[in-house]
């Protein structure tokens, strides 16, 4: 049902609810909590990339004075992982390590220092193995695989699906072009490091605060990993300092306080170095990809088939969802008539790769926005034509059985090419200068939860004072995106109160219903719809009851800006609610939000990609390369986005900035980059994220689509703008200088040697060649919804 | 967070204090301490016993503008305050300004600038590389991972203000058990990632001494990745004198290549009494990028760092031909 805002609470750009005590230093992180009889966790890791652990003596740390637990992999034999295919992970290893930084033991000491020290004096004495650290390496079969008996190579996952008749298509076909590119792994660099503590409360209940995303996740997996039951445990998720994907998964150091906690009855608090953040990690997989597709002359696609290599990092994490996103939305943009998707993933020792801002879909969207570039060079087509030729329509469904709803990609295509004069600038500007373009699509919130059930993803619960406070009660945690302001906006728009006035309780396993967690940009859709149900409901209380009470028709009864008028009268909104309480009792309302089931198809498989609803981008980079240095200045980025309708316009333009910002790392500089298995530079000096000064102006240009089925039309919009400015940029990079660098980041030089490759007479390219020596197994055919037929 | 070692702090309130401190062992000397804490949270010097900190010694305070024009730069002097001095030479704050950031700029010190420890990406690593891997020659042990066949250290100087205040021909005043003698700041390096400084451990830098720029121009260009923060990969200063057309001298250092701030005699001799027309500067330019050999242990590859050289020596060079006192940096 569509409900448009009618209060001008919804679409106003007000600040953000905590947004004061964000900019005053007041809100309080997880680092900022503290007990009187607090003690300090600290867990000595694997240096190793692959070892087995032969023996581990803590007699030494356990004597040094001030130390209170000393823990190993013992104490904590369960075997967890996020995803129920994936329970691959254990708080402290058992046997093994798999990675530089692994848990390996952990103390609780009266100070920090003194856990440092105890860690030092932990003697643990490992049989080192061969390490794996490509995906080259991992295609081959060892006698030590990083999990599992060998001898077997270090495959973790393999899709391989065909959706109508590839080869048919690329027969039917004009012109078929081939691409290699890859994408080099990043990280998501939150400005918080990852911390927990951890207490038993007064009535012997584990009480585990947590810097996550997830707290709901959390909560399964310590009740799971701790053996107790779920109902002895309270997860509360603080407000974080950036997630990005980065706390959407379930730690070590957070299982750890726990037990410590139970261990020593006393709070135990693990706050990470920034190294140790590196080496928990989740971020960007490293993909090599290839893409061959069939146009016809005029640039329509006949068909694709797409091949992904992912490097996944030690462990399974959500590894098997990023695989199949690697090959699932690339129909969300074009019609591909007939499609082949091919991926791997593949286990090395080094840190597990996971979600992190676009989750699996940055890579082939840098990938395909770039061969499409270059198949319109082929064409004679201008990049504008090419994208046109193939748009996704609204209201449609994908070859692989994606339910498109709403669908504003052609707007914000037309918007960022006029904003920016591309048509007039495209192969026009001085050498050096170029603009590149490039579109993408995301999700708002996976169709189906992580673990399988029936029950709703998102639920909130509302509940009016006497003095009309209202309150919104909600598990979704707020990771900076701004979840906590939209719920207050959604709710204070549909009971015409302001947002800054309203309660919103969040985060708190034992105080909120459910929401799956801050990931897959679920919680403006979901938990947005929940709230939005819960407000209708009580709204209705509340006229029914005021019509009751003033003897008129309850269509004459209305809500305005803090007040609810009838029949001429004007009550105040306390002066309602009283009302309301003395006809109802306790005035409270709940809402679910179930995404429909019908949004995905029937193959193995189809559980990742379906969303409600898909959010659309467009993006204009303009850049000035310097032929000498190699070195690409991004001078402006012009990007349109299709978020439905923007709830709060100052949060969503602070999303497509920081976007911006992330996207700009990824493909100029970012790289989650190893020496063996060690990290090449943890730390921020080392691990190039752009500053202030290369970030250029952003002109956002707001599309606003009104899905039908999103809170007040509202659609996802903290990942969806990243994905087209990495490839936006590398086709600017061709524009300005006629070269090729076909994998992120574009660092200088690679510029360089593509350039040089240019001057040799070659094609001025730089990137992959080659694909590993790896056969996937023969596509499963899965027959396309009637409209391919 | 990192934690640092933990360690005993002296502030002597004088000179001849704190070089009696550092005579003991395992001493350091700290001022504004922005190089030396994350060093010491790397666990770099694990001889460290005592931090000898210099911040509540008058002396090493102020700059002040001597008869003969030249600058005396105090040790502590933080960058920032250089920066905004308008009587130093201009290339001479771009050069200052073109160090870390704002806020390591407003702590960071002139005379721990110009003493900065040598950096190398084996060796700035945090603790789990050395025990992963055998630690590093500068780090404890016997091999150079950039180039294992010799025994010896490559780690780079990384200061931006030396190279162009030894282009300015500056020199630098010490205090040591000895007492006190100056030498020109080219001399106070040694092409020795170990041991990168001549001064005994004892010395203590008191000040920065500048001569007038007169005439000349000078400047100072920078590469690294981002416009702030970085350490430099590469440095290229220059000071160059005119008489009417004819370079009458000249002077070009280039910093974060090897272990000291590396001056370029040949390149200086192939601008001498001559005009600075394109084809000169361009073989000047040239002949600095065969002179230098950087190592595979900074960001960016070591054949990439060598390629900037012309590159960067040249930009310089003409801008300085084009402008007359100009500064320059990027
Ligand atoms: C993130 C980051 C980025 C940086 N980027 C740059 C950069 O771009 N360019 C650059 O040049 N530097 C850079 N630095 C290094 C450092 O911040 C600066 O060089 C700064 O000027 C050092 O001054 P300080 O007073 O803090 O030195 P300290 O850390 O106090 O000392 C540095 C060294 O000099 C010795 N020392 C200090 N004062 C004296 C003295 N008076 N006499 C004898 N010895 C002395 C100390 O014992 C120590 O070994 C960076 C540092 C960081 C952390």
């Amino acid at each position: 049902m569509r409900i448009d805002p009618t209060h001008g609470i919804v679409g106003a750009a007000g600040p953000r609810v905590d947004g004061l005590a964000q900019a005053t230093g007041t809100l309080r992180f997880l680092d900022d909590l503290a007990y009187p009889d607090m003690l300090w966790g600290k867990i000595l890791r694997s240096h190793h990339g692959h070892a087995r652990i032969v023996s581990i003596d803590t007699s030494r740390a356990e004597a040094l004075p001030g130390v209170h637990a000393v823990l190993t992999g013992a104490d904590l034999p369960v075997a967890f992982g996020l995803l129920p295919v994936s329970q691959d992970e254990h708080a402290l290893a058992v046997d093994k390590v798999r990675q530089v930084g692994d848990p390996v033991a952990a103390v609780a000491a009266d100070d920090p220092d003194v856990a440092e020290a105890a860690c030092e004096l932990i003697d643990v004495v490992y049989e080192p193995l061969p390490v794996v650290t490509s995906i080259e390496e991992a295609v081959a079969v060892v006698d030590e695989p990083i999990h599992g008996e060998g001898p077997r190579d270090n495959r973790h996952r393999e899709v391989s699906l065909e959706f109508g008749d590839v080869d048919a298509g690329f027969e039917a076909a004009d012109h078929v072009r081939e691409d290699v590119f890859f994408y080099q792994g990043n990280t998501h660099a939150a400005l918080e490091p990852h911390g927990a503590l951890a207490l038993v409360d007064e009535t012997g209940r584990l009480h585990l605060w947590s810097s996550t995303q997830v707290p709901h996740y959390l909560h399964r997996i310590a009740a799971k990993v701790l053996e107790l039951p779920e109902h002895r445990i309270r997860v509360t998720a603080n407000p974080t300092g950036g997630g990005f994907g980065a706390k959407t998964d379930v730690f070590s150091h957070e299982l750890v306080a726990a037990k410590l906690a139970l261990v020593t009855g006393r709070p135990v608090k693990i706050v990470l170095t920034r190294e140790e953040v590196f080496y928990c990690h989740r971020g960007r997989h490293p993909v090599l990809m290839w893409f061959k597709t069939g146009f016809t002359a005029d640039g329509r696609i006949t068909a694709m088939w797409c091949r992904t290599y992912l490097d996944g990092g030690a462990y399974g994490s959500y590894g098997a969802a990023s695989l199949l996103y690697t090959g699932q939305l690339q129909t969300t943009t074009y019609r591909i008539p007939a499609y082949r998707f091919q991926g791997a993933r593949f286990f090395t020792n080094k840190p597990a790769c996971g979600p992190k801002r676009g989750h699996g879909t940055p890579q082939p969207r840098f990938g395909l926005e770039i061969h499409l570039d270059k198949a319109a060079e082929d064409l004679g087509l201008d990049p504008v034509t090419i994208r046109k030729r193939n748009l996704v329509r609204p209201f449609s469904t994908t070859v692989n059985h994606l339910r498109i709803t709403s669908c504003g990609l052609e707007e914000c295509l037309d918007r960022v090419v006029a904003a920016s004069g591309f048509a007039d600038k495209h192969r026009s500007l001085p050498p050096g200068r170029g603009v590149g373009l490039a579109v993408g699509a995301y999700m708002s919130g996976a169709g189906l939860p992580i673990y399988f059930n029936d029950m709703p993803q998102s639920e909130v619960m509302v509940k009016v004072d006497r003095g009309g406070l209202v309150t919104v009660y909600s598990m979704a945690a707020d990771c900076g995106q701004g979840s906590t302001t939209m719920l207050a906006t959604v709710v204070g728009e549909a009971l015409g109160l302001d947002p800054g006035d309203l309660k919103v309780v969040t985060a708190d396993t034992d105080l909120t219903p459910i929401d799956l967690g801050s990931y897959s940009s679920r919680v403006t859709f979901m938990a947005g719809n929940a709230a939005l149900e819960a407000a209708m409901k009580l709204a209705d209380l509340v006229l029914t009851a005021v019509a009751d009470e003033l003897d008129v028709d309850p269509d004459e009864v209305a809500i305005g800006r803090g007040v609810v008028t009838a029949a001429g009268r004007e009550l105040t909104w306390a002066e309602a609610v009283r009302i309301a309480e003395a006809r109802w009792g306790l005035l409270s309302a709940t809402g679910s939000y179930k995404p429909p089931k019908d949004i995905k198809g029937d193959y193995k498989g189809a559980g990742v990609g379906p969303s409600p609803a898909y959010s659309y981008s467009a993006c204009v980079a303009e850049v000035d390369c310097d032929p000498e240095t190699g070195f690409v200045t991004v001078e402006k980025i012009w990007l349109a986005h299709d978020v439905g309708r923007a709830i709060n316009e100052l949060l969503v333009r602070g999303q497509v900035e920081g976007s911006v910002h992330m996207a700009l790392g990824e493909a100029l500089m970012e790289e989650q980059a190893f020496r063996g298995a060690l990290h090449d530079g943890p730390s921020l000096l080392d691990y190039k994220i752009p500053t202030v000064l290369e970030m250029p102006p952003v002109e956002t240009i707001l599309v606003e689509s009104v899905d039908p089925e999103g809170p007040f039309g509202a659609k996802e919009v903290g990942q969806g703008p990243l994905l087209p400015v990495m490839p936006a940029i590398a086709n600017a990079v061709h524009d300005a200088l006629g070269i090729r660098v076909d994998e992120v980041p574009l660092r200088p030089d690679k510029l360089l040697a593509a350039l040089r490759d240019l001057e040799r007479g070659g094609e001025g390219r730089y990137g992959p060649t080659k694909l590993p020596d790896y056969e996937f197994r023969s596509p499963l055919p899965v027959e396309p919804p009637p409209e391919f037929r | 967070m990192l934690r640092l070692p933990v360690l005993r702090h002296a502030a002597p309130t004088t000179l001849d204090e704190a070089i009696e401190l550092l005579a003991a062992e395992g001493t350091m000397l700290a001022a504004g301490g922005t190089d030396l804490v994350p060093n010491l949270k790397r666990r770099q010097y694990p001889e460290a016993k005592t931090i000898v900190s210099l911040r509540r010694i008058p002396e090493l305070r102020g700059i002040d503008l001597l008869d003969d024009g030249s600058l005396r730069i105090g040790a502590l002097t933080t960058l920032a305050e250089l920066v905004a001095d308008d009587r130093a030479a201009p290339a001479l704050r771009e050069a200052a300004r073109a160090v870390a950031s704002p806020q390591l700029r407003s702590r960071g010190t002139v005379g721990g600038n110009l003493c900065v420890d040598t950096r190398c990406h084996w060796l700035n690593v945090p603790e789990t590389w050395r025990r992963a891997a055998e630690p590093c020659l500068k780090a404890g042990g016997d091999t150079c991972w950039v180039a294992p066949a010799k025994r010896f250290c490559w780690a780079v100087s990384s200061t931006d203000l030396a190279p162009m205040a030894i282009a300015l021909d500056a020199t630098v005043e010490l205090a040591g058990p000895e007492g006190r003698r100056r030498i020109p700041l080219e001399e106070l390096y040694r092409n020795d990632g170990m041991a990168h400084l001549t001064k005994a451990p004892d010395e203590i830098l008191v000040a920065l001494v500048v001569p007038p720029l007169g005439d000349r121009r000078a400047g100072y260009r920078k590469l690294r990745r981002r416009g702030s923060i970085d350490f430099p990969i590469l440095g290229v200063a220059a000071r160059l004198g005119f008489d009417g057309e004819v370079c009458t001298d000249a002077r070009l250092v280039v910093g974060a290549i090897v272990s000291a701030p590396l001056r370029l005699p040949q390149v200086e001799a192939l601008l001498e009494g001559r005009p600075l027309d394109a084809a000169t500067i361009r073989a000047a330019a040239e002949a600095a990028g065969k002179a230098v050999r950087p190592m595979s242990n900074t960001d960016l590859t070591s054949r990439y760092r060598k390629r900037m050289v012309p590159v960067f020596v040249r930009r310089l060079l003409d801008e300085l031909v084009g402008a007359s006192g100009a500064t320059a940096t990027s």
